[in-house]
């Protein structure tokens, strides 16, 4: 079961090692953007699997941060390239209407 | 009121789930952590109808199992696709209508695209999305009307 | 009866974990493949996402498997449904970025046979 275990913890780390290179080739900007978002979720499901090969399943709770902190960074790569900026307003928000509560 | 009341109570949940333990300090922090987290939503108005869809969770959760049934078929597709010898794909643009009214609709119809494997939203203006598809023959029309069809009556609740 | 059967569950779970764990890391490299073999980034997003949904879905599958109380498989559950609430949102982002930058996608039929391809090397 070990084995198992670590293999796919192996098949996970070439699948890292792969997506590094698409990093580095990427002709564009968006393909290195889209390969450092699917690593990340790669590492989330590698620091998970980590966590139960070593017996130690509180891992799941940096898997967990790191997945959100992925996203979050994901979306400020692309704010940043697209207004040069962060000090832009995403959403134009027009003012909902009244809930009755 | 009682999106917060609903928001409160989902973050309550939330943190006991994710820490387990009972000891007052733990427990102080969490409240503390509550607070914070609903002092800032209430900020950045997020918290509405459109972001905290209660009354619709049970049609939510069968449209996310039918969903899930349709994303392992079409990863079926895309996985022969990659590990295929021969390169062969055939990448298409097309404009799809949607009979979606609300932006959570809308919203769920385009993600759900983009969730399944071999179709990705571009684009999305007033009620036609932009769609990008690794093999035309997954987006003829009528490919997204079941999907359409069903979001639209997951998200608003009235089937046309 | 009942009891016989949880109880081969309960022998069955570790190796049932692991065989989960090495299909979602198996369909993850083919998934980087993908990644790496297609022409342009529109179709690289397509091969990406086998990772966002199949790949991460079958491993933390796995975990459930092997986890060893509740507490852990609703952590499990967490990062699930966190991992199809942002993926195809950031995947989204990523593609209208593309789209507004004006990256333009390539249509039609694409077909490379590799004989023809080491007869032209």
């Amino acid at each position: 079961m070990n084995l198992l275990l670590a293999s796919s913890a192996a098949a996970l780390l070439i699948a890292i090692v792969l997506m590094l290179i698409r990093t580095l080739l990427g002709p564009t900007l968006y393909d290195r953007v889209l390969a450092v978002n699917s690593f990340g979720t790669m590492t989330v499901l590698l620091l998970g699997l980590l966590g139960f090969a070593m017996g130690r399943p509180d891992f799941l709770d940096i898997a967990l941060l790191y997945s959100l902190i992925n996203f979050v960074s994901t979306i400020a790569i692309l704010k940043f390239f697209r207004y040069r900026s962060f000090q832009v307003s995403l959403s134009r928000r027009v003012p909902a209407p009244k809930e009755g509560s | 009121m009682g999106y917060f009341l609903g928001l409160l109570c989902a973050l309550v949940v939330f943190w006991y789930t994710m820490s387990g333990m009972n000891e007052p300090l733990i427990l102080g922090l969490g409240a503390v952590s509550v607070i914070v987290t609903m002092i800032l939503s209430w900020r950045l108005k997020v918290v509405d109808a459109d972001s905290s869809p209660y009354g619709r969770i049970i049609a939510f959760l069968v449209y996310w199992v039918w969903l899930f049934i349709e994303i392992l078929k079409a990863n079926w597709r895309v996985i022969q696709a990659c590990v295929k010898a021969d390169l062969d794909i055939n990448p298409a643009l097309v404009k799809v209508k949607t009979v979606c009214r609300s932006d959570l609709a809308k919203t769920t119809f385009a993600n759900s695209i983009t969730l399944t494997p071999g179709t990705v939203t571009l684009a999305v203006e007033g009620d036609k999305l932009l769609v990008h598809a690794l093999y035309e023959e997954d987006a003829e029309p009528g490919a997204f009307d079941e999907m359409d069809a069903l979001s639209a009556r997951a998200a608003d609740g009235r089937h046309k | 009866m009942l009891t016989d059967a949880i109880e081969m569950f309960h022998l069955a779970r570790p190796w049932l974990g692991g065989i989960f764990c090495l299909i979602g890391a198996i369909l993850t490299v083919i998934g980087t493949v993908g990644v790496l073999r297609f022409p342009d980034f529109y179709t690289r997003l397509h091969a990406a996402s086998i990772t966002d949904t199949a790949g991460a879905t079958a491993l933390l599958v796995g975990m459930a498997f092997m986890a060893p109380g509740w507490v852990v498989v609703a952590k499990v559950a967490a990062i699930w449904v966190f991992l199809f609430l942002t993926g195809p949102t950031a995947s989204h982002a990523i593609a209208n970025a593309a789209h507004v930058a004006g990256l333009e996608p390539l249509i039609g039929r694409m077909w490379r046979d590799t004989e023809t391809e080491s007869e032209e090397e």
